[in-house]
This record gives structure tokens, sequence and C-alpha cells, in this order.
């Protein structure tokens, strides 16, 4: 590969993807892999993890599961240990973990947002502040690297239903962009971006479909997947996981060594409207 | 990042951020076509490309005048059969406030950076909606926040933001395939930002330059480099689901 391709691969790097063992975590985790990256493979569901990464190693790739609950100080912890043990490097943390939970604003809990605020939020904090803590200048590895965050279109704009789960989101964007001005500022050569997919056909664009039927906007998951392709999405298709693998990639890579704080949308038009 | 066979046209690729995109695009296997009104430098960079074995020809091109557009268009068709990729790049900046503005002067900047990108976004259209494709406008991070002392290039570039998102959906509506998105680079080290400065006087030229770094958190201004990966990437396929975005590349300059 020539020297100008290879920035945009990921040879001799190391990189971290949290709730890597379905949907768009997992499709970043084999991508990221077959650009050249030795990758570590967190979630809670360990085992699921476990199969992907011996079928990545079966395939000449360099792949390593691990049991890792985003919201544990003492898993990040742990994978900072196995990051030293095995390669001595850390180069990428893909923030991906994340839940949805839905519902008319009025009928949401407190006990709702707290969970969802601690998925979605606090593991981005605990996972930034564990990869910094890495990357920086004088830490353990101090190569620089890149964080990417997955915020969502509903950290951008407002969708019935999304209150609760937007909140969350559009705490990832700004935290984000507060993190990357402050580590480019103190010159840590750690950049943090923002990935915004619109609805992507994962497990959780399912829930986020079933929702529409639950709040009484649509009768059901067929008619909410039309009515999004034929009045909300100007691209008429939901994204795939392919989609947001590929843009993680570029934000992961050196080809995108000038790009911090930035919020980067993938949604078929959906927020151009 | 494959662009493999893909017919691309650069506008003013002859130096700074186009020339640095034509020459990632070569490398990621396009055929590019090196637009620009200055022929010696347009030429310059299609050699450059060829001498290397990949694949570039020049055509001079004033992206203000309609008939050119039209002629290098049916050009490239005549040639390759197929054009799917656009690059509309070529721009100017004048650094001046608004009380100092002309008419003139306002109009030339409005008519290069803006105008151009309609004419060419608009010609490029009419016959890539046969194969798909993906059209680049450049804009600036001058389309998104302010600047002072740059009241012309502002609108302009506001303009091509606001321009991408309509043909963005224009596009998708007719079905046509093709994607179109805006670049949003910050203070990147070529002669459109170099020339800007020089026309100030040095005192001025030297305020506007450290209030300029002072203000990217990164602390350092782009090379044309950094900024052809990330217009390569849109005009990919790796952005298939991209479309009527805005892809910044600013060292933190707007996000903070």
């Amino acid at each position: 590969m020539s020297k100008e391709l290879a920035v945009f691969g990921l040879e001799g790097k190391v990189a971290v993807v949290t709730g890597a063992g379905a949907g768009i975590g997992e499709a970043c985790a084999r991508l990221f892999a077959k650009a050249g990256a030795a990758v570590v493979l967190g979630d809670i569901n360990v085992e699921a993890c476990e199969r992907i990464a011996a079928e990545l190693n079966g395939q000449g790739l360099q792949a390593k599961a691990v049991r890792l609950d985003v919201t544990s100080e003492d898993d990040w912890a742990a994978l900072k240990q196995t990051l030293v043990s095995w390669k001595n490097r850390w180069d990428v943390l893909l923030n991906n973990a994340g839940i949805y939970i839905g519902g008319m604003l009025e009928n949401n809990t407190s006990a709702q947002v707290g969970k969802i605020n601690q998925i979605n939020i606090e593991s981005v904090f605990l996972g930034t502040r564990a990869a910094v803590d890495c990357m920086k200048p004088g830490a353990c590895f101090a190569n620089g690297g890149s964080i990417i965050n997955l915020s969502s279109i509903a950290g951008l704009i407002g969708v019935p239903g999304h209150s609760i789960y937007g909140a969350t989101k559009g705490a990832v964007r700004s935290l984000t962009k507060h993190s990357a001005v402050e580590f480019a500022k103190f010159g840590y050569g750690v950049r943090v971006n923002s990935l915004h997919p619109g609805l992507i056909e994962t497990a959780m664009g399912d829930q986020a479909l079933q929702d529409f039927v639950d709040i009484g906007v649509v009768a059901n998951v067929d008619e909410a997947a039309a009515l999004l392709k034929s009045a909300m999405i100007p691209m008429g298709r939901l994204g795939n996981v392919q989609d947001i693998a590929n843009a993680a990639l570029f934000l992961a890579s050196d080809a995108s060594t000038y790009v911090t704080g930035i919020e980067l949308t993938v949604d078929g038009g959906f927020c151009a409207a | 990042m494959s662009c493999q066979g893909k017919v691309a046209l650069v506008t003013g690729g002859g130096v700074g951020i186009g020339e640095a995109t034509c020459r990632s695009l070569a490398a990621a296997g396009a055929i590019v076509v090196v637009t620009d009104i200055d022929e010696a430098s347009g030429s310059r960079v299609a050699e450059a490309i060829n001498a290397e074995g990949k694949s570039a020809i020049f055509m001079r091109l004033d992206v203000c005048d309609e008939p050119q557009w039209q002629a290098v268009i049916a050009q490239v068709i005549e040639r390759y059969g197929r054009l799917q990729i656009l690059i509309n790049n070529a721009g100017i900046a004048n650094i001046c406030g608004i009380e100092d503005e002309t008419l003139a002067g306002w109009r030339k900047t409005n008519t290069i950076n803006s105008d151009a990108v309609f004419i060419g976004t608009r010609e490029a259209i009419r016959v890539m909606k046969e194969t798909g494709g993906s059209i680049v406008n450049i804009s600036s991070i001058e389309g998104i926040v302010g600047d002072p002392m740059l009241p012309a290039y502002n609108a302009s570039k506001g303009a091509v933001r606001a321009f991408t998102k309509s043909v963005a959906l224009y596009c998708a509506d007719k079905n046509y395939g093709i994607r179109v998105n805006s670049v949003h680079p910050g203070y990147v080290t070529t002669p459109l930002v170099s020339g800007a400065l020089a026309r100030l006087a040095q005192i001025d030229a030297e305020a506007f330059a450290q209030r300029v770094v002072a203000n990217i958190p990164m602390g350092r201004m782009a090379e044309p480099a950094e900024i052809a990966k990330g217009i390569v990437f849109l005009a990919s396929d790796d952005a298939s689901y991209m479309t009527g975005s805005e892809l910044i590349m600013d060292g933190g300059y707007t996000a903070r």
C-alpha cells in the first residue's frame, strides 16, 4: 500500500471498541482489525466478543476480547493492564457502548434517567479519562491518540420519544468538544470527535422503531420504517453498520490528523432538511 | 479508501488544497481532471501525477465562465464517458473590514466562491445523474463562524454551506445517486492564506496571523494534504450514507 493510502488505515495501532459484541461496535471492531489495528473488543457480553475475536484471529487479524462494563472504574483499570501486557500501546478508543430508553417524557422515570445517563454519558467520561491518562505526554504509552464518541442525530435534533436518550447524546456531543479543546490546548496529541448516526439497522434501531409504535406515532414497525424512509430520510433508506464503521475509521486514522472537536453526521441527509 | 477508476474533476487544482486533493485522489485510483485558471500550475500538477504512473489531465477552467464549464464537462464526457466526482475547490479570500469593502470586491469574492459552485454543481449533475457520484464543495470554517475582517468571504462560504444541503436534498429526492457534502477547513498553509496576508501591511498581517493561530486549539495551521484526506473520504464510497453533511477540519477552531 502506498504511503498516501496507508494513512487511511490503522497498521501498527491498538484500538479499543466498547460495546463491541453487536451492532455498530462489532462492525467497527471488524473494520479496524481489517485496517491493520490490534483490536480489543470490550463488552459486558464477553462471549460475543470472544466469538468475534476468535473469528478475526482465524483470519490472521489481531483481536482480543475483554469483559468491559463501561460504567465500572475497575474494569477500565483492568483494561489498561490488558493493554500494557498485550501490545504496550493504545491509539484509538471508540466509546460506542450505550443503551436506548424511549417513551413519552411524561412517562419517563428518574430511575430511567439515572440509568441511561450512567451508561451513555458517565461511561464516556470514564473511558476518555482512562485513555487520556495513557495517551498524553509522560503517560504510560504517550503516543497520542484518537477518541471517537458515538453520539446520535438525536443529540442534534428533537424526535418524539427520544427525550432522555437524546439528552445523553447531547451530553456526549458537548463532552466531546470540551475534552477535544482541552487536550489540544494542553498539547496532549489526543483528538476527540463525535459521530452522529441516523437510524441504523441494529437491535437498538429496532427498539427506536418499536418506540414510535408504543408512543402511538405509527401503527406498527413496518409503518415506522416506511415513514422514516419516505418522509424523513432523504436518501430513502435506513443506515447500516458499515456506513458508520467507515466514518469511524476515518476519524480513528491518520487521515484526520487536523480533525478534533467535530460532529460527523452520517444520516442519509436527515439533518440537512 | 478507494476511488479506483472514477473520473474526478477538481477546480483550482493547481495549488494549495486543490493540488493536494488532485494528488490524493490520484493515489486513491481516480482519473483526475485537474482544472485551474492558471495553466502553468495546473499542468504542473497533472504532469507530476502522470510521472508517478497515475492518471491526470489538465484542462483550463475559469470557474466563473458558464460556457467554459459546459465545454470542459463535454470534453470530460467525450474523453472518459463519465464524471463521478466533482470537487468545487477554487476560491479567493480578501482580508478587509466591512467599512472598507467595495461592492466590486464583494461581488468578485461571491462570484468566484459561490456563483461558480452553483454553475459547476448544476453542470456536473446534468451528466453525473447517469452514473451517480459525489460532489464535495469546499466551504470553510468561515461559512460557520464569523470573522470581523472577512465579511465577503464569510458570506460566500455560508452560501456554499446552505447551497450544499439544498442540492443534497434535491439529488436524494430525484434518486440520482449523487451525494453532496461540504468541507470546512480551518486555516491552512496555502497561497490563499499567504496571499491574503501578503496584501496587508506587515504589522496588520502579523496581528491577523497571531490572532488566528492563538484561536486554534491545536496551535498550528493545517497542511493541505491533511484537508485533502477528508475530501477523498467524502468522494469515496466509504461515505455512502453521507449527504448534506459538513466535514469540519479545523484543529478544534469551531469547537471552542
